[in-house]
């Protein structure tokens, strides 16, 4: 990893009698996506507070581009602020001020800049995050979704060079919780921002984290890639990571992406023990920026939900249908040779694609899906089959699944 | 033996810390607040608004209380001063009763009971919502966004008023002495005129401009460091803070109001 942007080095902290944090250290890089994970109530907060100076850490030391903070001058501790956003669990809105305001106070309080300016700062903002309408609404007259986009929008609006996230899913449906992960995830790469956040959301956190440090007992369990999470031997991490993965996503009824990967293994040892032949088929929405822009984030994740589900009407009672990210279905084609992918990609490729002609009411936008199939061989690796299947040559459909769009 | 003598000395000392360490706190909270109305930029908007809070909203039950105060006054006073053959001098005992001492207490324990009580509550849900620590995280100071506009709008109303009153006050007096009793409109007016002297008046101003640092300073601190309550968490929290910050309001307006007497008199 490169120099790190902030490091923990042995932080401890204890609330009335209990050790929050037991010497903690551990490094979070920059322009990247970090989550912190644990189990309810181990110090994932606590440490977040302490990255942004809510909470002071009774021993140990926390560092911001290789500097100390505690000792910081009071301009410097300042202008570290000024870079930092943060996202409250319960949101923090303030809830005597409209939408309004809430998003428009830091830009009011911390910057110069005209009213007019600000106005469309925040307007902004509320086209990008589908609160239109909703300017003058007060926090309480909200629903919880759109209570966490406006968190999110004035967490946003002073264009912050790191945003930490304190659950920012917490309390939300299947179906908004992935358009708030696909937001945090579409906003950092379009901004660059650090983002830091504290999630039990797994595996959907996988999809969107490029690095994972899980705390346990207020101690640093594992730190490492999302791969190397799932990858890890460690009882604990492991235990965790099963009990926290349910069989079946909710809205979409995929099994997720850890539960898929355990899949893979079991087909790879039959295909090295028994010579059973194995393929798979991987559907991926090509234009799911443009979509998110163009019909929103909810209507874009309803939208893959609908493929998903007609996906799995219309494949074999063995085939298993898996979440590989944010915008990849991955299917496993047991006991399926190439030319029988084909049959069956082609039998899809049929059924839904008259998804767009029978389909739903489409209001504008439509997902542009790619379709690619590839068969294993005995010492495959899912990563490189993944990304054969994403080669043209191996692509057997392009075609659009337009789906029914509501507001939140 | 030792551990005798030491027990009721530890009893002693205890409380007597925690008091010297609040009021500390207290005082640091107030000068960090004043000093900060004067930060630029100058929040005038936020202190008109508190003006209007603090102030308009409560010039009702101001001139209600202030009436009827002036109206027994008259009234004790007319069946007191009638023993003496003195009730000529009616109107110099409600107008100096009211200017030195009632007009500025029953203001500021009035407004307490009103806005104090609104401004602990409101900055208590702030707090445990975690309104305060977004604040924080934005790099805005919550005592100068929160406290000190308040602070501000409480010293500019508590002498208005508190004038209001006393003007109340005098009239519900001279209803019940003049208008209902008899003496001579003439007589209670002119009476006050000659006893009712400037020093007066700005003791009176005094004591209002303090009970307002007093006031608002008690009621936003309380509300401030609700989370930090060893007796109650959350919205219980919040309703311990409003009423020790009235309760603490009003007993230390009783108190600052016997010392500055003293030094006025």
């Amino acid at each position: 990893m490169e120099s790190p942007l902030i490091r923990f080095e042995n932080v401890s902290k204890r609330l009335g009698d209990k050790q929050v944090l037991d010497r903690a250290s551990f490094s979070i890089a920059g322009g990247q996506i970090s989550a912190i994970i644990g189990k309810s109530g181990v110090g994932k907060s606590v440490l977040l507070k302490h990255i942004i100076g809510l909470m002071e850490p009774d021993s140990g030391s926390i560092y911001f581009e290789g500097k100390p903070l505690r000792g910081m001058k009071k301009t410097d501790r300042r202008a570290f602020k000024r870079r930092f956003s943060y996202m409250f669990q319960g949101n923090a809105l303030f809830d005597s001020m409209t939408v309004f305001d809430n998003i428009a106070l830091p830009l009011k309080e911390r910057t110069a800049l005209p009213f007019a300016q600000i106005k469309q700062r925040v307007a902004e903002k509320i086209a990008q995050l589908e609160l239109a309408g909703n300017e003058h609404a007060y926090p309480s007259q909200l629903s919880g979704g759109m209570r966490k986009r406006v968190a999110l929008a004035r967490a946003l609006v002073t264009g912050p060079q790191i945003v930490l996230f304190d659950e920012p899913t917490t309390g939300l449906d299947p179906i908004r919780k992935n358009v708030v992960h696909g937001m945090i995830s579409d906003y950092q790469k379009r901004f660059g921002f650090t983002g830091v956040l504290v999630s039990h959301e797994i595996p959907d956190i996988f999809y969107i984290s490029h690095r994972v440090i899980m705390i346990d007992d207020g101690a640093i369990l594992f730190e490492g890639t999302p791969e190397q999470l799932q990858a890890s031997g460690e009882p604990l991490v492991r235990q965790f990571i099963h009990g926290m993965t349910s069989q079946l996503e909710p809205d979409t009824a995929l099994v997720p992406q850890p539960t898929g990967e355990c899949r893979f293994k079991e087909e790879i040892a039959r295909l090295q023990r028994h010579e059973t032949p194995f393929s798979l088929m991987l559907l991926s929405v090509a234009n799911m920026v443009e979509a998110q822009s163009q019909i929103g984030h909810l209507a874009t994740q309803k939208a893959i939900g609908a493929l998903a589900n007609r996906v799995r009407e219309n494949l074999r009672v063995n085939d298993i249908c898996s979440r590989y990210s944010m915008n990849r279905i991955l299917i496993f084609l047991p006991n399926t040779n190439r030319e029988q992918a084909r049959m069956v990609a082609d039998k899809l490729a049929g059924h839904i694609s008259g998804l767009a002609q029978t389909g739903v009411t489409m209001r504008s936008g439509c997902l542009a899906i790619r379709a690619g199939f590839v068969e294993a061989t005995r010492d495959s690796l899912l990563e490189q089959l993944v990304a054969e299947a994403e080669e043209k040559s191996n692509t057997v459909f392009d075609f659009t699944v337009c789906s029914a769009t509501e507001d939140v | 033996m030792l551990n005798l003598l030491q027990t009721p000395l530890a009893g002693l000392g205890r409380p007597t810390l925690f008091i010297l360490r609040e009021t500390g706190r207290l005082a640091v909270f107030f000068i960090r607040a004043l000093v900060l109305i004067f930060s630029f930029p100058l929040q005038i908007q936020k202190v008109v608004h508190q003006v209007y809070f603090i102030g308009l909203k409560s010039i009702f039950v101001i001139c209600l209380t202030g009436a009827f105060t002036g109206m027994v006054l008259g009234l004790q006073g007319y069946y007191s001063l009638v023993k003496f053959g003195a009730t000529g001098f009616l109107g110099a005992a409600v107008a100096l009763s009211l200017i030195r001492e009632l007009g500025p207490v029953l203001t500021a324990i009035m407004i307490t009971g009103r806005a104090g009580s609104a401004i602990a509550a409101e900055i208590g849900i702030m707090r445990i919502s975690e309104q305060i620590d977004a604040l924080e995280t934005m790099d805005i100071n919550p005592l100068r966004f929160l406290v000190s506009p308040r602070l501000a709008g409480a010293i500019i109303s508590f002498p208005l008023l508190t004038a209001i009153f006393d003007v109340v006050g005098i009239v519900g007096g001279y209803l019940t002495g003049s208008v209902m009793l008899g003496i001579s409109p003439g007589v209670y007016f002119s009476r006050m005129e000659t006893a009712v002297v400037m020093e007066d008046v700005t003791g009176g101003f005094i004591k209002a401009l303090v009970f307002a640092a007093v006031v608002a300073t008690v009621c936003c601190f309380h509300g401030y460091y609700t989370h930090l309550r060893a007796e109650g968490f959350g919205a219980k929290g919040v309703s311990l803070s409003t009423t020790t910050a009235v309760v603490h309001s009003c007993v230390l307006i009783l108190v600052t109001d016997y010392i500055l007497t003293s030094f006025l008199l």
